[in-house]
């Protein structure tokens, strides 16, 4: 077989996974978990498989042609670092959160159907990262649009319900923009294929044209991501959709759609200029402060969280913003990190809602008595986030701020030591009141969650505190294709052409 | 360019009613005309005035065809705004079940 040809499986297998789950789930006793368990397991072995292919491959690159029609005149599927690290983030999460919800689901009806929307939405997000066309981008990224609308409402209480109507209405509209930025690029270069566009873009240069592109998808993915003024989706979107899918949402989902896709359109495709990456820090930074202000005054936990999550990808945008690869394995290496430690607070969150039954950090009180595993794996994920020496988050904050004393940008680097404390004084807060202090009397006889949701939380925790590794040399080539893919910048085009003609 | 213009007018239309309304079925009836407006304007791209089918047949000079693709992707469009809009309206039922209107002043359960 040649290696080309797994490069598909990555949307095969979640896209017959929800098939065969919504066809069978509801009529043969517990095999909608089997499917599910079993998918999220291929998929991981896939995507760390992936990662051995592409060190072998001579330039780094893989490409896999569907149908036999030939690039730029057919679609192709494009295996490159950067890809093969964004395959590895969202698989990791989606592997642990599909068993932590084999046991959190318990409390919804109609799993199989949730896990439907699971494995679709999975699907896109692979299918966005491995696509090597514009369109089908778009494609993918409404497939897990649409699945993550359907999941927020998934409780179908009131709050829910209008959670998902607001973030289905916002996401739609910055749909349209994204789609209105590719019926532009379309008419000017007459062509979908990611690398065919870009190579006709560095030919025929156009004076207007790509600023008013780049806006169209500055706002569209800028919303998809949840920059600070196209943010106020979330607070409301996040917290309100079922545990798991939090973890999914915060922890992938806007990474993928949002950070993902604008990097690779702006890096690869359009070329990035000076001003856009102003823009792009600007954003950052104002991100990451405001919305750690307002994470201060939450007292709901997992709204709380949804704030930070802004928060953290405001760090991602900074970091990418500087545009040295420094600063980009930076900002590349806290969007793995923030992936975990996000993950694991939202099952966290979970953790405590199946067993206690509030979200509310006042009715919380002395957990850490009657549920050990939680409160140790969130205290290791509250470290994480707020940036202390051992453990992951400290390594990829410290790199980011590094980075901007580099290049001379002083100020950024003191916006992002600020927001870190900040970061640090809201999660003491979430400490203090649900797991430290006496407990509560009418909690004593709370039990700890069941065993598949403390082997999730637990692993991921085991991670939180092992991240620091991926910087050791033997691990380091991982982060590092990653990065020379968008330190490529446009040479991307020669290099997937090239590759497509071997 | 007036075809463009009016293109643009339908859009504003759209986003006119999903700033500015205030009853959800409106505002998916605005989302619906910004996806006709993008739809349009992508089908308005590949089309030549005068144009002919873009069929090869044999004794035919290859002049003057409409761009098949664009065609081709607004169909792709037009099911996933299907999609997206069936979602919506569902979703704006289980609402007024719960809430007993439409109006999205009244529905603020959830705040900043």
């Amino acid at each position: 077989m040649k290696p080309a040809n797994i490069i598909p499986l990555f949307v095969i297998v979640p896209l017959a996974a929800a098939f065969l789950i919504s066809l069978l789930g509801k009529y043969v006793r517990r095999f909608s978990s089997a499917a599910i368990s079993l998918s999220s397991v291929l998929l991981l072995a896939l995507s760390l498989y992936s990662c051995v292919l592409l060190k072998s491959a001579p330039a780094k690159v893989l490409v896999y042609k569907v149908g036999g029609w030939i690039p730029p005149f057919g679609i192709c599927m494009v295996l490159d670092g950067l890809t093969a690290f964004m395959l590895v983030t969202v698989n990791l999460v989606a592997f642990f959160v599909a068993i932590y919800s084999l046991a959190y689901m318990n409390k919804y009806t109609d799993k199989p159907k949730f896990f439907t929307l699971f494995s679709l939405m999975v699907c896109g997000m692979n299918g966005l990262i491995i696509t090597g066309d514009l369109f089908n981008l778009f494609v993918f990224l409404e497939i897990a649009s649409i699945a993550s609308y359907a999941l927020v409402a998934f409780g179908t209480e009131a709050e829910e319900l209008e959670a998902s109507f607001k973030y289905a209405i916002m996401g739609s509209v910055a749909s349209a923009f994204i789609f209105l930025g590719i019926a532009f690029l379309y008419g000017f270069t007459s062509t979908l294929n990611m690398a065919d566009m870009a190579a006709v873009l560095n030919n025929k240069p156009n004076l207007w044209l790509l600023p008013f592109v780049s806006v169209l998808f500055l706002m569209g993915f800028g919303l998809k991501a949840a920059l600070v003024p196209f943010h106020a989706w979330l607070p409301d979107a996040h917290p309100s959709a079922p545990a798991s899918i939090s973890a999914m949402l915060s922890g992938v989902l806007i990474k993928a759609l949002g950070v993902y896709a604008l990097v690779r359109i702006f890096f690869n495709i359009i070329g990035v200029t000076h001003t856009f990456l102003t823009i792009l820090m600007f954003l950052g930074a104002l991100s990451m402060v405001a919305a750690v202000i307002l994470a201060l005054s939450q007292w709901d936990f997992k709204r709380l969280l949804a704030y930070h999550s802004i928060s953290q990808i405001g760090y991602i945008f900074l970091g990418i913003g500087l545009g040295t690869p420094l600063g980009i394995l930076g900002g590349l290496f806290h969007l793995f990190n923030h992936s975990l430690f996000k993950s694991l607070l939202f099952l966290n969150s979970g953790a405590i809602d199946y067993a206690v039954g509030t979200r509310d950090l006042r009715e919380m009180g002395g957990l850490n008595k009657v549920m050990p595993v939680t409160a140790g794996t969130s205290l290791v994920a509250s470290l994480s986030i707020a940036g202390i020496p051992p453990f992951n988050g400290f390594f990829s904050k410290l790199i980011i701020i590094i980075a901007c004393i580099q290049k001379g940008y002083l100020g950024y680097g003191l916006c992002a030591v600020i927001a870190s404390i900040l970061t640090l004084a809201s999660f003491m807060k979430v400490q203090k009141y649900a797991f430290f202090g006496q407990l509560k009397g009418g909690f004593t006889n709370i039990k700890e969650v069941p065993w598949q949701m403390k082997f999730s939380m637990l692993c991921l925790a085991i991670m939180c505190i092992a991240g620091g590794v991926m910087l050791l040399p033997f691990l380091k080539p991982f982060l590092k294709d990653a990065v020379n893919v968008l330190v490529e910048g446009t040479r991307y085009a020669e290099i997937v052409m090239r590759e497509v003609v071997r | 360019m007036g075809l463009y213009f009016l293109c643009l007018a339908l859009f504003c239309v759209g986003l006119y009613g999903v700033l500015r309304k205030r009853n959800l079925v409106k505002i998916i009836i605005g989302l619906a005309i910004i996806e006709y407006a993008m739809n349009l304007f992508f089908v308005l791209l590949g089309y030549r005035f005068h144009g002919r089918a873009p069929i090869d047949a044999q004794d035919q000079a290859i002049l003057n065809m409409v761009d098949p693709l664009p065609q081709a992707l607004v169909l792709t469009s037009i099911v996933i705004g299907l999609g997206v809009t069936a979602l919506l309206i569902s979703i704006a039922i289980r609402i007024y079940e719960k809430y007993g209107t439409f109006d999205i002043t009244k529905i603020r359960k959830l705040r900043g």
